[in-house]
Formats: C-alpha cells, structure tokens, sequence
C-alpha cells in the first residue's frame, strides 16, 4: 500500500486562455485531514474537480494512492467519495432511493448494500428523512445526504468542496463535528474560506493563490509564524496627561521589543500599543520600565497573527490584481 | 454493467413520477388510436397499415419529447458532476438513459398492442390472421425508435436546456424521417442515397414483414452513431 494518499504533480489546467491551475504540486500522507485554502477563483475547486476524476487535467499528473486519475478513470474514483460543491443531488427522488441508487452505480455489493446505506444513514443522522423527497430538506440535511453519498461505498479519500457554505452556524458545528468523526479513518481534503473550520478541523493547511501553492503547513505553524506580539493598554499613574511620543521611546528603549505600533487603548487618560519582539521575552524589563516611569500598566496580552492575517499576507496579491 | 442498469431504472422511475410522461405518451395514444380507428371505421378496413405508416411520424414528435430532459436536465441542476464522478465509462452513462428512453417508448407502444387483436378478431374467418407483418412493424418500430433516441440524447447532451435538447433531436428525427421526400424529383442516384439514408424506407421494408440485414444494419449504425456523438459531447464536458 503507497503510503501518500494523493499526489498531485505539476498539475496545469486552462480553461481556454485562462489559466486556473499553474504547476501545482503537493502530497497528502494517509489519514490526515487537510484544509485547502485560497480565495475565490484560486483553483480550489478545479483541483478538487480533477482529482475526483470529473475534470480532465491540461498536463501533469494526480494520484490516488498509487491510481492516476486521468489513466485509469474507473479504478480512481472507486477509491474517493466526492462531495461537490453547492451539493447537487436528485430532488425528486427520496433520501432512501438516491442512496440505493448510488450504492447500486458504485456496486456495493449487494449482501452488504443493506448494511452499508444503514450505517450511512446513522453516522450523518439522516434516520428521521429517509422517505422524504430530497427537495423537502433543508440546507443541512441536503448537506447530509451528500456525505452520506460520499461514504456509502467506504472510500479511503473524502474529496469535501466547501461543505460547510450556506449553512447556519448550528448545522456547522454538527457537520464539523462528523468531518471531525470521519477524518479519525479516512484521509480528508476539504475546502473552505472559513478560517476556523480549518483550525478547529484540519491537521494541515494548504493555501493556494492564482493556481499555486503558496503556503503548506499545520495550521498552528501557520498562526505563529507571524511571529508573536503583546499588546498592552498604558496609564499614568499621577493623573497627569500621557505624551504619546514619551511613551514610545519609554517602550522602543524595552530591551527585546523591536518595534512599537499605536494601538488602541481604552479610552480617556490611556493609551495602547503593540510591541513586536524577537526571541528575548521582553514582559520583565517591561514591567520595570513601567515602574521606573511612573506609569501604570491596565493590560498586558499576548497577541498571535491570526490565520486570517496568514492567508491575508499570502494571498494579498490576489486582492490587488481584482481591485 | 450493473451499473448502467442502476441508471436505466432510475431514469425510468423519474419519467413515470412526472407529469410529462402521461401528457407525452397519452398524446401520443391518443393520435395513434384515432388513426387507428379512422380507417377501422371511415375507410372500413380492418388494417394496421395506417397505423404503422402513421407512428414513425409521430415518433418524430414522441421520442424528442422523452430524450429531451435526459442529459440536459443533469447538465442544469448540475447533476452531471456527481454522474461522472461515479464509477463508470461515459458510454456506460449514455447505454443507461438510453435504455430508459427505449422502455418508454415501449411502454407507450404496449398500449398499441390492442389494435393488433382487435384488427385479428375483426379477420373474416375461414382466412387466419397473419401475425408475421405485425411483429415485424413493432420490431421495425423499435428499431426506429432506437435510432431517433440516439439522436434525441445527442440533442439532450448538447444544451443545458431542454427546449433546445427537444428542437435539436426533433430536427434531426425530422431530417432522417423525410429526407427522401423529394427523391422522385432528384436524378435517381442521388435520390437512391437520399433514400437509403430515410429510416421511414427502411421502416416499411420491415414492416411488409421483411428482414433484410441492410435494413436492421442502417438501424443499428443509425443508433450507433447517435450514442457515439452523445459520449464524445458528454465526455467534453470534462474538458
């Protein structure tokens, strides 16, 4: 058994004299769950869309565990189950029939067809819908159906395309929480422009801008490695009025900090801001220097770049070529 | 092949869940009984041969009808992405919703199968009833219908609309029905060609009760044809 999952190698796709996907490569060991990121138009979707075997790559290659998805079509797409985005489904049909229908495409065998549309039904909670129309449900319960589609035939890849879009916040909690419950047997790849559904779900994140990979990491070293800051909120001791410029070099002068941005304080006689530092821990000395000018320290807080500022910082050239 | 097979039954189960198929296949009855029954009563006669000269017209309206939505509906509720993710050759896909479409028309044509008994029990006795010129029409009319479903989903699979699917596939029909309409007046080589190439030619060599593999071969490449460009324009879709 190959130990990578997918293998996506130099992957090129244009769409006419557009190009979407720009030599893009990665690999995804077994049973991780990994979050793919990027903004809109970034080549999430067409990448998802070429490994689920519905679109035929422009050049390179995509692997599934060792199957090329563009040589050997068939055998590829037994191994994933694949959920589009927007979640199309026949409306027509009732919960139960499009299950059978699936499992019958997918030739489940059938002394286990039984078996394995009940076990579906119970993981994504579908037990009380089963008879109704797929055109009666909601938005949640739609988004159930399709996963439950997904892992009918037990596929070793879940290919997710924004499953989490347009649902309340109560229905993406729950359908997190079965990602979650998933991702502990099958290798995941889900897209999303929530931040922190990656965070709260994904081991690993890889960012994509303008058809390549810009950045690929877990999402802890994603958030710290825009380097760590404090922020803290001044006052003056004596009640005399605070000199802005004072308390800059009070604090530039802190040994460790290696540079001070204004921040917002908390209102009238205070003021904040955020000291950047290097490796040294300057909280000690800064106390001191507290002390030493007469100052009074209201709130010291460590501040971590937020994924969001992450992705921002990756894929800002995006912004700017739409603006 | 399970597989296509799953497809078939599905696409057949939706047809008969909608309204379209009792207002489609009961026009259809409709036309083809009061043919029936004009030249029963009107004319007298106690024949098929305007029935069987009349539904291959009608089938030009008919089988356009039931392709119509097959490939083109999955293409607009987006369907389709979810159909070619699934396990199967594209061609496996189209042998599906193409032997849905020929259980409908089948289904409209048992409703037919009255006439015939009733045109033998009309058969004055002492003569028997002969029921090879029958077969054959019902054989030659699947056959038929084959083909112009070839060319109804290859219209489907072209537009993600179905008026458009529909016109597409009735023009066609149309064009295979009448081509040689006017191959009296052509010099007789061309109008030879022209001829070859009508199913309705064909149609009625089969319906005088006469297999000729020429005939069935025109039909099955006729068909072949349809289903192939209805994979080729299916499968540019994952382009």
């Amino acid at each position: 058994m190959p130990n990578s999952m997918i293998r996506i190698e130099r992957l090129t796709k244009r769409y006419g004299p557009t190009e979407a996907l720009r030599s893009l490569s990665f690999e995804v060991p077994r049973g991780q769950v990994i979050g793919f990121l990027g903004p809109n138009g970034a080549g999430k979707s067409t990448t998802m869309k070429i490994l689920a075997g519905y679109l035929q790559p422009t050049s390179g290659k995509a692997l599934v565990g060792d199957v090329d998805v563009a040589a050997e079509p068939v055998r590829a797409r037994k191994l994933i189950g694949y959920l589009p985005e927007n979640n199309p489904l026949y409306e027509e049909m009732m919960v139960v029939d499009f299950l059978r229908f699936i499992a019958e495409v997918r030739q489940v065998e059938k002394s286990v067809r039984a078996a394995r549309i009940r076990n579906a039904v119970e993981r994504c909670g579908l037990g009380g819908v089963i008879g109704k129309d797929i055109s009666q449900l909601s938005k949640g319960y739609r988004q159930r159906v399709g996963l439950a589609q997904a892992i009918l035939h037990e596929p070793d890849l879940l290919i997710l395309d924004e499953p989490t879009s347009g649902l309340d916040p109560n229905q993406i909690v729950e359908i997190r929480a079965l990602i979650k419950d998933l991702g502990k047997e099958k290798t995941v790849i889900l897209s999303t422009h929530v931040l922190s559904e990656v965070q709260s779900t994904c081991s690993r994140v890889l960012i994509i801008n303008d058809g390549q990979l810009v950045a690929d990491d877990s999402p802890e070293q994603l958030t710290s490695a825009g380097e760590g800051a404090l922020l803290v909120v001044l006052a003056s001791r004596s009640g005399a009025p605070l000199e802005l410029n004072h308390l800059h070099s009070v604090l530039s002068a802190v040994p460790g900090v290696t540079a001070v941005e204004p921040a917002e304080g908390e209102g009238h006689g205070t003021a904040g801001f955020r000291l950047r530092f290097g490796v040294e821990d300057p909280r000690r000395a800064l106390f001191e220097a507290v002390v030493k000018h007469d100052l009074l320290l209201l709130e010291v807080r460590r501040t971590q770049a937020s994924l969001e500022d992450t992705f921002r910082k990756l894929t800002a050239g995006e912004v700017r070529k739409a603006a | 092949m399970e597989s296509t097979f799953a497809i078939a039954r599905r696409e057949f189960r939706t047809f008969f869940g909608s309204p379209i198929a009792y207002i489609v296949l009961g026009g259809f009855l409709l036309l083809a009984g009061w043919l029936y029954f004009s030249t029963l009563f009107l004319a007298g006669q106690a024949s098929l041969r305007g029935f069987f000269a009349a539904v291959p017209v009608l089938f030009v309206v008919l089988v356009p009808a039931i392709t119509m939505r097959a490939l083109a509906e999955e293409r607009k509720s987006g369907t389709l992405e979810l159909l070619l993710t699934l396990p199967m050759e594209d061609w496996q896909i189209v042998a599906g919703k193409f032997l849905a479409a020929l259980g409908m028309v089948a289904a409209g044509l048992v409703w037919t199968f009255p006439y015939a008994l009733t045109v033998a029990a009309l058969t004055g006795p002492g003569t028997a009833f002969d029921w090879g010129p029958v077969l054959a029409g019902y054989l030659g009319l699947l056959l038929l219908a084959a083909s112009f479903i070839g060319l109804g989903l290859w219209g489907s699979a072209l537009s993600r609309n179905q008026i458009v699917g529909f016109i597409v596939g009735l023009v066609l029909c149309f064009a295979f029905a009448f081509v040689d309409a006017f191959a009296a007046l052509l010099p007789e080589s061309l109008g030879q060609v022209l001829q070859y190439l009508s199913v309705n030619y064909h149609f009625d060599n089969i319906a005088r009760g006469v297999l000729d593999t020429r005939d069935l071969l025109f039909y099955v490449s006729l068909t072949a044809v349809g289903l192939l460009l209805t994979t080729k324009t299916l499968s540019s879709a994952r382009q």
